[in-house]
């Protein structure tokens, strides 16, 4: 950032060590700092202070302006100041119907756009009558098992005018069918759909841990739903590159944005590869990050996040167009960071935490409700974590300056020393054989697991605080109770008799057939399977028939050895 | 017959991953903080029934199974290993949970056979010491 | 909750014989922790062994091996084999313990076989398999296990000791090793009567396989058999080429047994049991710590005696040594 010539910052240096001679010498002398060295949550070493001289070798292109390459100040021009960041608060238990109905209390409330959480039988592709999905019909969330479930959970919602979020994963593409076919009933206009498919199946293996199929078998349905979901519905975001779950398992800041970034980059690859032109999907590329609990830490991660990406978008992949290089990003709060003890203090957590994703330049967020990962979100934490987001959008004034950090020496110099971070982790996955190979093998999770570890035992000697529960410890504190979704005997009697209804009155045959078809369409690696599978969703097929079609095909997945 | 006086067994521990569930940050650091005390771990992988672990834990010969359960099915899921382990002649194994259980369930658990439940903000200390308790007071076996 | 108290282990012996599977894991774990009241127990089991083709499975480490063991777990199971595993994984020499996760890609597999697989940590035993490594092994033979299957990390020196209690040793090595072929390979040339390359539909597994022919020209294999270990490659996760291993693996057994080799080898792994017996006993009873050890070891240190005349009074031999 040569804002200062060279002489100028030749002074500031020489006026810094004087000043450590004089005035921070006798400082110490009378009193030592408490640490004996200053550290970023993910390792780079912070300064006592920073000056001009520390960001002297910053181009003033690395900085650039909002909305413009490398977008490192902010995704748009007016960001906020032209539209705030969407409330997304994540809803999903039960029947269709029970989301159905939480969907429309949290409207009422100001959320402007709607996330939906799917059971786990849903999640891993099994139906509601499945011998697995025992005690887990419709407990973690919504239960979807055929096109009418969809048709329910979203009545008396305009998918024309309100976006939609769907956390799901190896079974997206059948969702996502089961969605479009819907809105096609509907006679919605396609191309006005608007939300997100998480689907981000690398992140699934290394973190997540929500799997079916062998790993190259699922970043093939990948590149088919991104590429059909291009062409058909151009406003959704086919896919949501996740680090929030990296985090989630351990990963620190440089890790979450390196190995989303080195996932991003097998994706491009694989998507490039069938013959789709970079900019032909990339801007519907959306991003998906928390925000944790190093305040500064967060806010040069999601600045170098930017940076890094419209990087690779225009160096690496030779895109063309300003959107194909404009990260946009998701976030939500850290739930990780969230305690029983005095859970009320999860509150200011999470409301510094939203404040950092703020100052980051984030395009929509869900904020945890302060009993979170422990207890099932009750209708007044949902409220108090919306509010949290509006007092933050409505009454500090943050909104009306963009990128209100930037320029500072200390925000600059991280972010860029972030930036080096992980381009070095970019270029190891390159070098050992690309992200896909590595996920194979293991190597993501175990530096994930070893992350993890660190971060259990500073916290068990106490070196990472958490107050409450290892400082200022009180025993009289109160301690909120686990409270989990309860297994909902009537819920899975609803659906199991609905899944059976359905089973009845369709052509069963035709989806036998459409079964066939698809299991043959998967044998090899050029069709993409959307088409047949908008197909099978309109005949009725259940989820569980699609997916396991393709598992008897592709066989299940293994996990690597990586404690 | 009496034990033998002296005995170079580590304390064998399988750790299990029960059900649908795909939390195993825990479980894997679990399976570190027991290895660093000294004990021989055997982890078993996500996604795995009742039937394998049991199956495993009889293989294996081991004192304990640690099930770190954070999706909520732990009710059902301990009662059927309790069962398992009663009708493969395993109930000498020790069983301890873990991870997102509400105290209401305690007795639940309990009934199906968990002896000890470990809280999610435990110390390492915590946990090793519940597994070395448990075997010390058996005996050896 | 009914506990159990300490059988005795010549009670299990019957059970062990009978295919009991609680009865063979106990009795492992007696064998594992050097219970002096298990020896009979061991003894007797030792002769009852023997029957058994031992298969050793070793690489480095991502080769594959476990996910090769599963496969032929599978396999084998279904020609109607009672497979047994013992999987080795080193044990950490700070604390003592061990993660051993071998087991997570064989957990299927061996609760829908009659497959036995039992993980075992090294136990800071230095320098080849351990005796319980062994042991274990002739309980599962004992039980009527056939063929036995031991995989055990390839890294150095116990890379090579695996051939002292293996029949039939197969090297696994991953695909695209290029240029560091020549220096991890050296010893496991030598050892190997059956090389594969893993991952088989990987395209630089062709090249392995090359390389390694290429190295077994050059002679890398000493005159140790009349069998020429081929190179072969698998692909675990497909199934790919698993019969011809197995076909081969075969194929060597009836060449041992043919040859009259399988009886030098069996020969050559009791000597190897006999005196990696006697290093462990030693090294069991003359610990750090041990009276009798210390003592020598002042005097030594102290140059008041040498390390020659410490061995022998700890042996018992007590005869001076003369210049």
């Amino acid at each position: 950032m040569s804002l200062f010539s060279q002489e100028e910052l030749a002074n500031i240096r020489r006026s810094q060590a004087e000043w450590e001679a004089k005035e921070l010498a006798a400082a110490l002398k009378a009193r030592p700092e408490e640490q004996a060295a200053y550290q970023a949550e993910c390792g780079i070493p912070l300064q006592r202070v920073y000056t001009a001289a520390d960001v002297g070798h910053i181009p003033a292109e690395e900085l650039g302006f909002p909305g413009a390459y490398p977008f490192t100040r902010g995704a748009y021009p007016t960001m906020y100041r032209g539209r705030p960041w969407t409330i997304r608060q994540v809803a999903g238990f039960g029947n269709p119907e029970a989301t159905n109905r939480r969907y429309k209390y949290m409207i009422e409330a100001g959320q402007t756009g709607l996330s939906t959480d799917f059971d786990l039988p849903t999640l891993l592709g099994l139906d509601s009558d499945d011998p697995m999905a025992f005690g887990e019909v419709g407990r973690v969330g919504v239960a979807i098992d055929t096109i009418e479930d969809i048709d329910r959970l979203f009545d008396g919602i305009d998918l024309e005018k309100i976006s939609v979020s769907l956390t799901i994963n190896p079974s997206a593409w059948v969702i996502y069918a089961m969605f479009v076919a819907v809105a096609e009933q509907r006679g919605c206009d396609l191309k006005k759909l608007a939300g997100t498919l998480q689907a981000d199946p690398l992140k699934e293996y290394v973190a997540q841990k929500e799997w079916i199929y062998p790993v190259e078998r699922a970043v093939r349905l990948l590149r088919d739903l991104i590429m059909h979901s291009t062409r058909l519905t151009p406003k959704m975001n086919p896919i949501s590159l996740s680090g929030y779950h990296l985090s989630d398992v351990g990963g620190n800041a440089v890790q979450e944005i390196a190995f989303t970034m080195a996932f991003t980059i097998a994706y491009c690859e694989a998507v490039m590869a069938a013959g789709m032109d970079i900019d032909e999907f990339a801007p519907r590329l959306s991003f998906f990050f928390i925000s944790h609990q190093d305040f500064f830490e967060q806010i040069c991660k999601f600045r170098a996040a930017r940076r890094v990406y419209a990087k690779i978008m225009s160096q690496r992949f030779k895109a063309k167009k300003p959107e194909s290089m404009r990260l946009r990003v998701h976030v939500q709060t850290a739930a990780m960071s969230l305690t029983k003890v005095e859970h009320h203090n999860n509150l200011m957590r999470t409301a510094i935490q939203a404040l950092g994703a703020v100052l980051g330049g984030c395009q929509s967020m869900h904020t945890n409700g302060l009993d979170e990962a422990f207890a099932i979100p009750t209708e007044e934490a949902m409220k108090l974590a919306i509010r949290t987001q509006q007092i933050i959008r409505d009454e500090i004034n943050v909104t009306s300056v963009i990128d209100p950090l930037g320029g500072s020496y200390f925000v600059e110099k991280l972010t860029w020393d972030m930036e080096q971070e992980i381009w070095k982790v970019l270029g190891e996955v390159d070098e050992l054989g690309g992200a896909v190979k590595l996920v194979v093998d293991g190597w993501f999770q175990r530096k994930l697991a070893d992350s993890a570890y660190e971060i259990f035992k500073k916290i068990d000697t106490g070196e990472k605080v958490s107050v409450g529960v290892n400082r200022y410890v009180d025993e009289q504190s109160t301690r909120a109770k686990v409270e989990i979704h309860p297994y909902d005997d009537e819920c899975t009697q609803l659906q199991v008799s609905r899944l059976q209804a359905v089973r009845a009155k369709r052509d069963s045959q035709r989806v036998r057939t459409l079964l066939e078809e698809l299991k043959q369409q998967a044998r090899t690696d050029d069709v993409n399977l959307l088409p047949k599978t908008i197909e099978l969703a309109k005949a009725r097929a259940t989820l569980g028939e699609i997916c396991g079609a393709l598992r008897e095909v592709w066989g299940p997945y293994e996990e690597p050895i990586a404690v | 017959m009496t034990e033998p006086a002296q005995s170079t067994n580590n304390i064998r521990v399988l750790v299990a991953k029960l059900g649908l569930d795909g939390h195993d940050r825990g479980a894997k650091v679990v399976a570190r903080i027991l290895r660093d005390a000294g004990m021989e771990v055997i982890y078993t992988g996500l996604y795995k029934t009742p039937l394998q672990v049991v199956s495993a834990a009889i293989e294996e010969d081991v004192d304990v199974i640690g099930v770190s359960l954070l999706s909520g099915a732990h009710v059902p899921l301990f009662k059927e290993l309790g069962k398992c382990l009663r009708e493969q002649g395993a109930e000498h194994i020790f069983v301890v949970a873990g991870g997102v259980i509400p105290e209401e369930d305690y007795q639940a658990l309990r009934d199906s056979g968990v002896d000890a439940i470990i809280p999610q903000e435990a110390r390492a200390e915590l946990i090793v010491t519940a597994i070395t308790e448990l075997v010390k007071a058996r005996g050896r076996i | 909750m009914k506990r159990a108290g300490y059988r005795p282990s010549l009670e299990l012996v019957p059970e062990v014989l009978a295919g009991s599977r609680a009865a063979i894991a106990r009795m492992i774990s007696r064998a594992e922790g050097g219970y002096a009241e298990a020896a009979e127990a061991l003894a007797a089991i030792y002769k009852s062994a023997g029957k058994a083709h031992i298969i050793g499975i070793t690489g480095v480490p991502g080769a594959g091996k476990s996910t090769l063991v599963a496969a032929l777990i599978k396999s084998l199971s279904l020609e109607g084999h009672k497979v047994g595993v013992v999987a080795v994984d080193p044990s950490s020499p700070f604390s003592g313990g061990a993660i051993l996760g071998d087991r997570i890609r064989m957990n299927e597999v061996a609760q829908a076989s009659q497959a036995f697989v039992r993980s075992m940590a090294t136990r800071g035993h230095l320098g080849g398999l351990a005796p319980a490594t062994l042991q274990a092994v002739d309980i599962l033979d004992a039980a009527g296990y056939s063929p036995i299957i031991i995989e055990s990390v390839g890294v150095g020196q116990d890379e090579v000791e695996i051939v002292k209690a293996a029949h039939t040793v197969v090297v696994l090595s991953p695909p695209g090793l290029g240029d560091d072929i020549q220096a991890i390979k050296a010893g496991i040339l030598e050892i190997a009567d059956i090389h594969v390359v893993s991952k088989a539909d990987k395209p630089e597994a062709a090249a392995t396989v090359a390389a390694l022919k290429g190295m077994l020209k050059l002679g890398g294999s000493a005159a140790r058999s009349t069998w020429s270990p081929p190179v072969l490659t698998v692909s675990a996760l497909s199934g790919q080429h698993l019969d011809s291993l197995k076909a081969t693996i075969r194929q060597h057994w009836s060449h041992l047994k043919s040859t009259g080799e399988l009886a030098v080898r069996q020969r050559d792994f009791c000597r190897t049991r006999i005196f990696n017996m006697a290093r462990h006993l030693f090294q069991e009873q003359f610990h750090e710590g041990a009276e009798d050890f210390e003592r020598q070891l002042e005097a030594v240190v102290s140059r008041e005696s040498d390390p020659l005349t410490a061995a022998n009074v700890l042996l018992g031999w007590n005869e001076e040594r003369h210049s």
